[in-house]
């Protein structure tokens, strides 16, 4: 008897009891799709980590005032009351390190934008002229300030879309005037678009002056808590860390054994941290999914059971006309696989519509694995081998003179 | 009704001429001091105490006797379904009685085919591939399958009935098609445990007619153990069990005729469920 008539003897069992199978599948579709969403889940969460550190750039270093707080990734504000980074520091890293290319500070000023009669509210950003270049991230219409209007702190602004759409609306901001912090500046430039990040922060409700003009005319201190540095390539990012890490501790005269008072950091590693942080999400999520497969599972064994003694006589009828133990077994190992395998499909087309209508309604990024389909599939045929077994065993071993006397 | 001890019939009725055995052919079954025990604990029961017989090509063979006195337990044997305690089975020139679980199921697939009192048909599922199950098991392909089961149905008077469920069919017809599954793989032997015990008497006759026809025109060699004097009458011999041993083997000297009978039954008018 070949394995394709067996398994056709299997799949019409199955299709006399349409209800139970239908039930007993139940289980697996479940799990099956809560995994392949749950993943999807997981990878998209990663996906968009990844996605948004490769828009920042893989050549990207922070360097920050104050100590490095102890693992996990530190928000921009850092310590207050470190004053250990210069912008003269900044200078001679941009001179002396040779394998960094660019360099700006990131001063931040929460401030009231008045625009004629509108009024918005935002942190002004003041950076380099560098700071699109730095970034990755282009000036839409006009034009970013220059570098003899950073060196002369002159009162240019360059605005994000948001506020182009809310302080504009209908007319061009370019050559307009704006108040920010009762001072007036000229906008010189809308950037480019960037829409909302994972977060679900708007990235482009910002504003950029040069960081002179935002030290002394709108913080009133020169003060830098962080600064972006980018390295000539993604491979020089280690080099240019330890070199500004050796130039900075020269330039603040520490000793061998006193700690930095400043923070290097760069994308790569955060990145990994993301990006582990994400992985574990991940394994976590499907961990969860994962158990109610095997519950999914612990179901197909039990009706398998019920079904092995409900049929003890045709299994003795089975047995009598010529079936081997083995065929018996195999039928019943093959109806409990194409419970779960049939199961595992249907879950798997749930899944992907579930990870494909999670966006629209959470409005979370999922991410479709195929080694996530590929994996249920696979585990929901093990689910179906292992749980199916041992009533297979039980059926093969019936005897059929017992088996065809049973009622 | 004349009584002989021997094991071997020597002559047989002119009457079944032509299922007449050839005297130098070998023998379908040869059973040869065959003994079984049951042992349940410390109890130990002695079923089959030295049963030796030998049944030819085309014979029809009735078993009777008393219950308990080893029928069933012989006809396992003779199935391969259960393995003697002492004594040789020769089946079809093969020794079968020390051969293994696997071994036996295919012996059966290929050399045997069993009706039993219950029908033993798959629920819920047509008469067709009811009758196919066996060649299933023997790896015929799907064409040749539903053909041959088609053949096998239109023998026991059941065209037209194929995709019929068990449920749908009366008694009677569930049992022809219990035989037409029982002949399809062109078995060495059928066995009947008990064909009839289910079935009023006209049904009764109308499955005899087709184990008659069966064994006559096909030849096929039939034991078939019945409670029934009437029904073993249909055969040509008949062996009479006691206490687990044979008691009595003889040829019976004018069996019935299953088909000249049913001529002169009354057909019940409104029976529609009849092909005859
Ligand atoms: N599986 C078994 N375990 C123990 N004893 C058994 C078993 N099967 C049959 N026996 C015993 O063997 C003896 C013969 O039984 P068997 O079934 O062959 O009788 P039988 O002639 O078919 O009777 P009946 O006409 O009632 O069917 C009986 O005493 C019975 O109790
Ligand atoms: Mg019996």
């Amino acid at each position: 008897m070949t394995l394709l008539m067996i398994i056709r003897v299997a799949f019409r069992a199955l299709v006399r009891n349409k209800m139970r199978a239908a039930l007993t599948m139940l289980g697996i579709i479940i799990g099956v799709s809560a995994v392949i969403a749950m993943v999807s889940i997981g990878q998209g969460a990663s996906a968009s980590v990844q996605a948004q550190i490769e828009s920042i750039g893989t050549n990207l270093l922070f360097v920050s005032a104050g100590a490095q707080n102890v693992g996990g990734v530190r928000s921009g504000t850092g310590d207050t009351g470190t004053n250990t980074l210069t912008v003269e520091d900044l200078d001679a890293i941009k001179r002396e390190v040779p394998s960094v290319s660019m360099v700006t500070p990131n001063v931040n000023a929460r401030s009231q934008l008045v625009a004629g009669n509108m009024n918005w509210n935002t942190s002004v950003t003041g950076v380099s002229e560098q700071y699109p270049e730095i970034r990755k991230w282009p000036v839409a219409t006009g034009s970013f300030f220059t570098d003899a209007e950073v060196r002369t702190a002159a009162r240019v602004i360059v605005i994000g879309q948001t506020l182009a759409d809310n302080l504009y609306p209908g007319t061009d901001p370019i050559g307009q005037d704006i108040r920010v912090a009762n001072l007036p500046f000229r906008v010189v430039g809308v950037m480019a678009r960037k829409g909302q990040d994972p977060q679900g922060r708007d990235q482009d409700d910002v504003a950029f002056a040069p960081y002179t003009t935002v030290q002394k005319k709108v913080l009133g201190r020169d003060r830098i808590q962080i600064a972006f540095v980018s390295a000539i390539s993604q491979d020089a990012t280690y080099t240019a860390q330890s070199q500004i890490t050796d130039l900075l501790r020269q330039r603040h005269k520490l000793t061998a054994n006193e700690p930095n008072d400043f923070t290097v950091r760069n994308m790569t590693d955060v990145a990994e941290a993301a990006n582990e942080t994400s992985k574990t999400m991940t394994i976590l999520l499907a961990c969860i999914a994962g158990v109610s497969l095997l519950v999914g599972g612990i179901g197909i064994m039990n009706i398998m059971l019920v079904s092995v003694t409900e049929r003890t006589r045709e299994i003795g009828i089975r047995m009598a006309i010529g079936a081997r133990s083995s065929a018996v077994r195999t039928q019943f190992l093959i109806e409990s696989i194409v419970l779960s395998v049939t199961g595992g499909m249907i879950g798997i087309i749930l899944g992907v519509v579930l990870s494909l209508a999670i966006p629209a309604f959470l409005g979370w990024p999922t991410l479709v694995s195929m080694m996530a389909i590929v994996g249920s599939v696979l585990f929901s045929a093990a689910v179906g081998i292992f749980f199916g077994y041992y009533p297979a065993r039980k059926a093969a071993a019936l005897d059929p003179i017992d088996a065809l006397r049973y009622e | 009704m004349s009584t002989t001890f021997a094991v071997e019939p020597q002559e047989l009725q002119p009457g079944v001429a032509l299922a007449m055995p050839v005297p130098e052919a070998q023998p379908v079954i040869q059973l040869d001091h065959i003994h079984k025990i049951y042992t349940m604990g410390d109890v130990e029961v002695h079923a089959l105490r030295g049963v030796s017989l030998t049944i030819r090509p085309g014979e029809f063979v009735a078993i009777m006797g008393a219950s308990g006195s080893g029928k069933s337990t012989t006809m396992n044997i003779l199935g391969c379904l259960d393995r003697p305690t002492r004594g040789t089975y020769i089946l079809d020139g093969e020794d079968v009685s020390q051969m293994s679980k696997d071994e036996r199921a295919d012996i059966r697939c290929q050399k045997i085919g069993f009706v039993f009192q219950g029908f033993n048909l798959l629920s819920r599922t047509s008469a067709l591939e009811n009758v196919e199950l066996p060649m299933l098991y023997l790896g015929v392909d799907s064409a040749q399958r539903h053909a041959r089961a088609m053949e096998a149905l239109a023998a026991v008077g059941l065209a037209g009935r194929e995709q019929n469920h068990p449920n749908q069919l009366s008694g009677g017809q569930q049992q022809r098609v219990a035989v037409a599954r029982s002949l399809v793989n062109h078995p060495a032997l059928i066995l009947a445990d008990e064909p009839t015990g289910n079935l009023d008497s006209r049904t009764s006759v109308e499955v005899m007619e087709i184990f008659q026809r069966l064994n006559r025109e096909r030849g096929i060699t039939l034991v078939l153990v019945t409670h029934e004097h009437d029904i073993a009458e249909y055969a040509d011999r008949i062996i009479v069990f006691k206490d687990g041993k044979i008691k009595s083997d003889h040829a019976v000297e004018n069996p019935r005729n299953a088909a000249e009978e049913l001529k002169n039954l009354p057909v019940i008018s409104d029976d529609d469920d009849d092909e005859e």
